[in-house]
């Protein structure tokens, strides 16, 4: 077979990947892009290009500064909830990895503590995050126990529809996506590097801080753009956790939706995308994913 | 090939002979257009989609109802994007606003409706027991009809033409937990009175959520709307700047947007005040929790629903589903609408499959005979109950406003937005 042939016969094995990719990823991104540049009216999408729903989604923006408007008030909420749950699911899920990976011997544990991780994820993620409820609320078993036991004389009211709910139940729902990657980077640690660390005599934190964690980046940032992502775009826990008090621009694209807005609500999802794929591109530039793999 | 299709056709014939026999002999139904049963795809709101009216259907008519449950908001956008995706759909008479110019529903032809003439003078006048009844917002007399079979414009005199018949409306109004709050309410204020601070929600709907807003702004006394649905852009800015006022000073504990939400904030006491639907109410109440679907003296903000049919229906279909309307008003579904608390549009076939200690208790606002019970079964009032809001004439009497669709709503969803971030 000549080399011709043979790089034709593999571009006719990526051939339906690529088909797929195109039609169900590439194509509707474009047309999303092309309607978030179109006219609309109540009940109809006008193929005619404007700037309009752009303008519409930074509607005084500059003017108002230094106030906020609508759509910065709403990201800098998103980001911040993007931090702290990064930032909580990172330190949880790290430690929960390196307990597995280097603290679990037998790899028959291994698999059976893995197991348990994935236990929640065997009902739906609303039903996970409804049980919060009756768990948090004015009334709820926690404020309940406060007052039982004379902690607290009135019910907290922070406990449910508030940052800190939404916050939990995020943490509660999306540890495992940094878990498993992490896990992942840590089996593949070579044993040999921490003993060489240990023969050199580097105490537990420093082999931690300069052999495991530089060799778990790849797992991190991965892990970490999971949560990145389903946090930037989620509006459903917001909603039901913030008791539907907390703007998220997930719940703006599907207001825009429900009232047939189409183009104002695609332009909102061209700048979620950018943004996200702005954060993501920052986090691949301090970790060369495809390398360290 | 046309052999084939000649074989087949005979033999549909022949099956279509024997079934309609078959159906004629059980039912006593004369033979009826054709063989094979029609399914029906029904596309609205999980409300009215009761598995008990599909089993009717089927046995009085033979007609297949396949359900398409969505929200409110989905059934506007299925009947604007995907109009073949059903043959007859069951939404409010505010959407209406949307879907008539999109050329999407076929007029309902008066004619082949039998009891188009008995249908409540509520819809078609906009009056009760000869009295106007409120008119604010998209009510359905402004909307009823058509001014021809596939026109784009409402008629503002009876025509042939319906737009929707309607299934089922109601009042809406203020469900309270009087156990906690001790006190009578008599207005829509109260909504936004400090007492009830963290402990009050409203509907995060945005185009009727803002109508309960006016509700409560027009009842303060810090403004009266010409049309509370159809503000001016001034208006809007007025109503979201009271309410992102109180919501800023935590006046809200959570906002609802579907049913169980609104029945999990009553029943578990994270809320004593809130915009609320009269089936939730009864719901709450049924888990053993005091709550009342307050009458207010500003009245109530009602809402409406009804059939309409796609544009592309023809044939058969078309007969089922005109079939299955006037079944809908003869008297069965609307006696099993009414036993759950809403209200029906042909109200004299329903009252004769109502039991008169029924009818007295959910339209005449009497005091039950005997235990009232869902059409399920269950007790949903013991006997001496009354209901809240009193007899049928006294709730839709007091109608203030209806949903609506307002000229500036792409305005008003925007500054809701604002609301919800504030």
């Amino acid at each position: 077979m000549s080399r011709v042939a043979s790089s034709r016969a593999a571009l006719w094995q990526a051939a339906p990947l690529v088909v797929l990719l195109a039609v169900f990823f590439v194509l509707p991104l474009v047309l999303v892009v092309v309607v978030s540049v179109w006219d609309y009216n109540d009940y109809a999408i006008l193929p005619d290009v404007t700037p309009r729903n752009y303008r519409d989604v930074f509607e005084g923006c500059l003017v108002a500064l230094p106030e906020l408007c609508v759509t910065f008030k709403t990201y800098l909420s998103t980001l911040k909830f993007c931090l702290m749950v990064w930032l909580s699911t990172l330190l949880i899920g790290f430690t929960v990895a390196y307990f597995l990976a280097f603290h679990v011997r037998s790899l028959g544990w291994q698999v059976v503590l893995f197991l348990v991780c994935t236990i929640p994820f065997w009902t739906s993620n609303v039903i996970r995050m409804i049980s919060w409820i009756p768990l948090l609320g004015r009334n709820g078993v926690i404020n309940q126990w406060l007052q039982q036991a004379g902690i607290t004389d009135a019910p907290l009211e922070w406990l449910l529809f508030s940052d800190f709910s939404v916050l939990l139940a995020f943490v509660h729902l999306y540890t495992m996506f940094m878990i498993v990657p992490i896990f992942n980077s840590m089996t593949r640690i070579d044993r040999s590097l921490l003993e060489a660390a240990y023969d050199a005599g580097a105490s537990g934190w420093q082999t931690l801080w300069n052999v495991v964690i530089p060799l778990c980046k790849p797992g991190i940032v991965i892990g970490s753009i999971f949560v990145v992502t389903i946090v930037m775009g989620d509006f459903v826990t917001i909603g039901v956790m913030g008791g539907q008090q907390i703007a998220s621009i997930g719940k703006i694209i599907s207001v825009q939706m429900s009232y047939l807005q189409f183009p104002l609500a695609a332009a909102n999802a061209v700048i979620l995308l950018a943004v996200v794929m702005m954060i993501i591109w920052a986090m691949t530039r301090a970790v060369d994913i495809r390398r360290e793999l | 090939m046309s052999k084939t299709r000649t074989t087949i056709s005979r033999r549909g014939l022949l099956k279509g002979a024997a079934a309609t026999a078959g159906v004629g002999a059980i039912t006593g139904f004369p033979a009826i257009v054709s063989a094979e049963p029609v399914t029906l795809r029904y596309l609205g709101t999980a409300v009215n989609q009761s598995r008990e009216i599909a089993e009717k259907v089927k046995q009085d008519l033979g007609i297949i109802i396949e359900y398409v449950p969505v929200t409110t908001d989905d059934v506007t956008k299925r009947v604007i994007t995907q109009p073949n995706s059903f043959d007859i759909v069951d939404t409010e008479y505010f959407s209406l606003k949307k879907l008539v110019p999109s050329g999407n529903l076929l007029g309902m032809d008066a004619k082949r409706i039998k009891l188009a003439d008995k249908i409540t003078p509520v819809f078609t006048k906009g009056e009760i027991a000869g009295k106007k009844i409120g008119d604010q917002g998209t009510a359905p007399k402004k909307v009823f009809y058509l001014e021809g079979q596939t026109s784009k414009k409402f008629a503002s005199q009876p025509t042939q033409w319906i737009t929707l018949i309607p299934t089922v409306y109601n009042a809406d109004t203020l469900g309270i937990r009087p156990d906690l709050i001790k006190r009578p309410i008599e207005s829509w204020k109260e909504l936004l009175n400090p007492e009830f601070k963290g402990k009050a929600s409203i509907l995060n709907i945005p185009s009727i959520g803002i109508m309960d807003a006016a509700m409560v702004i027009e009842a303060s006394g810090i403004h009266k709307y010409a049309d509370k649905g159809n503000m001016t852009k001034a208006e809007i800015d007025l109503t979201m700047k009271t309410m992102i006022e109180a919501k800023k000073a935590g006046q809200f504990r959570a906002f609802w947007k579907d049913f169980n939400e609104s029945v999990n904030l009553m029943a578990s006491g994270e809320t004593v005040i809130q915009s609320m639907w009269s089936p939730a109410v009864t719901k709450v109440r049924s888990m053993g929790v005091a709550c009342t679907y307050q009458p207010l003296k500003e009245g109530y903000r009602a809402w409406a629903a009804g059939f309409a049919l796609p544009k592309t229906l023809k044939g058969r279909k078309l007969d089922a589903s005109y079939e299955f309307i006037n079944w809908f008003l003869s008297g069965w579904a609307g006696a099993f609408l009414n036993r759950q608390g809403y209200y029906s549009a042909v109200l004299e076939t329903a009252k004769a499959n109502m039991e008169p200690y029924e009818w007295a208790y959910w339209m005449e606002g009497k005091a039950a005979e005997k235990d009232i019970k869902a059409p399920d079964g269950t007790v949903l009032e013991k006997a001496g109950a009354m209901r809240d809001g009193g007899s049928y004439e006294a709730r839709m009497g007091g109608v203030a406003c209806w949903n609506a669709i307002m000229d500036e709503n792409e305005y008003m969803v925007r500054k809701w937005n604002e609301f919800i971030a504030a």
